[in-house]
């Protein structure tokens, strides 16, 4: 098992989502994150007082997948989530120990 | 953005274009005046003014007209009925104050700030019906330096003819003893009850984020009492010696506005800056909140500027053309400084914001406070466009001297109150004449109650900071400061949602 973490632009949500869907992946965990990479900030300006803004918000996806679904996962993210420009974000491949459903106590693949 | 240039550059070319076209509009004051008064309300300038209820003869306006006699004050229900709302137009002038500072504070700090403004309501409520207005309003002591305490709790006011039957009779506020209307002593102590709440909450400003609320509310007792109530007597009783000196501040520009910004100065000087300040990210948390607050500060300023007619020179017409007047000078002269800051900071800083143009509405208003009802429209809109320009090259000074205030209460209103002050000397016409009436005095006049008004607040606020500084102390401990006041100071959140 393996447990892939991407980081999107968050208009892309939905697309990802649903191409994720698509494929036969039936669960995925988003949270609202901030960050920067290559892709700057900006600056606001408040009555004289002028504040850089360094971090973007982003999407965070964590997805839980069985070792034969990683590539065919990570093509598809990678294909929905790009636009070409800077700050599309990255996927990161976690190799997971043991996952658990809690209402069933069902383990390993079962569980995902 | 050359385009955008070129576009602000032609609107600034525009509008001072119209400076020749209002100063021309400017003309005929006593034929157009005569013309579309009525007989039983004149609202005309200074020597054409001839009451219904008087003998003399109509004057030629180069001679001096024979006096008319004093006539015994009558209710004017419709004066009052006016007078009634304004109050309250001012009264909600200070919630929308609450709005204004809360929305430009950090989130941890919401609540407090907005107590600064709420809870001066409360004291300074209280003492207004206890000694304030007897301080400010009451019968002078001597030297036109303060009222005695004859009208302590509002004694006076409500004249008990027989308290067997709860038969009562009301003390009337007659403005000028030469015609008749009056309105409830009531209503007037009132109405100024509002002006003071919201002027020692305009200090508020410069105090955000840091400053301890029993300090604080302490600060507002004394403040109103030793600052506001002496300054209201010097400024708008015909007792006080500025007024006597021929001062002009229609509607407060030195009592207020001069008056709380530079004792902001003066606290400052014991409070020190806000921790991380101005490294530390301190943008606005919800500027939704402030541009809310501008809209009700510009509502309830008609209360403020039009309301007070009733204190208007030779005239005892709180409703009539001098509220008129005093209501299309606070309509022109803030959407002009709107306008032009927020020109101003685009072509400046690139973009105009929406803080900018509310600021600019707020440097407006404050501007034409002193003048709302002794200057004519087109000089307003001057006024408002300088005000405007003059508030924002403020405010971008605080940001190069890198001192604390924090919401800008010296920046917009202690220079926009000054500025106001000094230039209703240049263009008062109506009630009053000033520089471009051919009048230099008084434009020196108008520089000798700002500088005396504005020592005076700045001495005296010292002494106060000094004073709680020593005793229990102005700040909050580091700690708490970084936690933030809603939290530490309140027990509360701003937003549990």
């Amino acid at each position: 098992m393996k447990l892939i973490e991407a980081i999107i632009k968050p208009f892309k949500l939905d697309e990802v989502k649903d191409a994720l869907n698509e494929i036969g992946i039936e669960g995925i965990t988003v949270s609202e994150v901030k960050g920067y990479g290559r892709q700057k900030g900006h600056t606001e300006l408040y009555r004289g007082a002028e504040y850089v803004v360094d971090f973007i918000p982003k999407i965070k996806l964590e997805i839980v997948v069985s070792d034969e679904l990683v590539n065919k996962v990570v093509e598809t993210i990678q294909n929905t989530a790009k636009t070409g420009r800077i700050g599309d974000g990255k996927i990161f491949i976690i190799p997971l120990e043991e996952a658990i459903r809690i209402r069933t106590g069902e383990k390993g693949s079962e569980a995902i | 953005m050359k385009l955008k240039l070129y576009i602000s550059a032609m609107m600034l070319i525009l509008l001072a274009g119209l400076v020749p076209v209002s100063a021309m509009a400017e003309e005929n004051k006593e034929a157009g005046a005569a013309a579309t008064s009525a007989p039983a309300a004149p609202a005309a300038p200074v020597a054409a003014a001839a009451p219904a209820a008087s003998e003399a003869p109509t004057a030629a306006p180069a001679a001096e007209p024979a006096t008319p006699p004093d006539v015994k004050p009558v209710l004017n229900t419709g004066d009052t009925a006016w007078m009634l709302v304004s109050s309250a137009l001012v009264l909600l002038m200070i919630p929308g104050l609450a709005l204004f500072y809360g929305g430009m504070v950090r989130q941890k700090n919401v609540l407090s700030t907005m107590m600064h403004s709420f809870v001066a309501m409360g004291i300074v409520g209280v003492q207004w019906a206890i000694i304030g207005y007897s301080l400010a309003f009451g019968p002078d002591i001597g030297g036109g330096l303060l009222g005695n305490f004859s009208k302590f709790m509002l004694h006076g006011l409500i004249i008990m003819k027989d308290a067997a039957t709860g038969t009562v009779d009301w003390a009337l506020f007659q403005n000028y003893t030469k015609e008749p209307g009056a309105i409830p002593e009531l209503v007037f102590a009132m109405y100024q009850a509002m002006f003071a709440m919201i002027t020692v909450a305009l200090i508020s400003g410069a105090l955000a984020e840091r400053v301890k609320f029993s300090a604080y509310c302490l600060f507002v007792l004394l403040w109103t009492t030793l600052v506001y109530d002496p300054l209201a007597h010097w400024v708008w009783m015909t007792e006080g010696w500025l007024f006597k000196k021929g001062a002009l501040d229609f509607a407060g520009g030195t009592v207020v506005h001069l008056s709380s910004g530079i004792s902001a100065l003066a606290f400052l000087i014991f409070l020190g800056k806000r921790h991380g300040f101005p490294q530390e990210r301190m943008a606005p948390h919800n500027l939704p909140l402030t541009m809310l607050g501008v809209g009700l500060l510009w509502f309830g300023w008609f209360g403020f500027n039009a309301g007070s007619a009733i204190v208007g020179v030779n005239t005892s017409d709180a409703a009539g053309g001098l509220a008129g007047l005093a209501f299309a000078t606070t309509t022109i002269a803030p959407a002009a400084a709107g306008l032009s800051w927020m020109i101003a900071e685009w072509i400046h800083s690139g973009k105009p914001s929406a803080l900018g143009f509310g600021s600019g509405v707020v440097a407006g208003l404050v501007v034409i406070t002193p003048a709302a009802g002794f200057v004519q429209p087109g000089a307003a809109l001057l006024m408002g466009l300088a005000a405007g320009l003059v508030c924002y090259g403020g405010i971008l000074l605080k940001a190069k001297l890198k001192y604390d205030d924090s919401l800008d209460a010296f920046g917009v209103h202690g220079i926009g109150g000054t500025f106001g002050a000094i230039l209703t000397g240049v263009f008062a016409t109506v009630g009053a004449t000033g520089l471009l009436a051919g009048n230099a005095k008084q434009l020196m006049i108008q520089l000798i109650a700002v500088v005396a008004a504005g020592s005076y607040a700045f001495i005296v606020t010292l002494g106060i900071s000094f004073v709680l500084d020593k005793t229990i102390g102005l700040r909050v401990d580091k700690e708490d400061e970084i936690m933030g006041l809603d939290q530490t100071q309140h027990s509360e959140s701003g937003y549990n949602m």
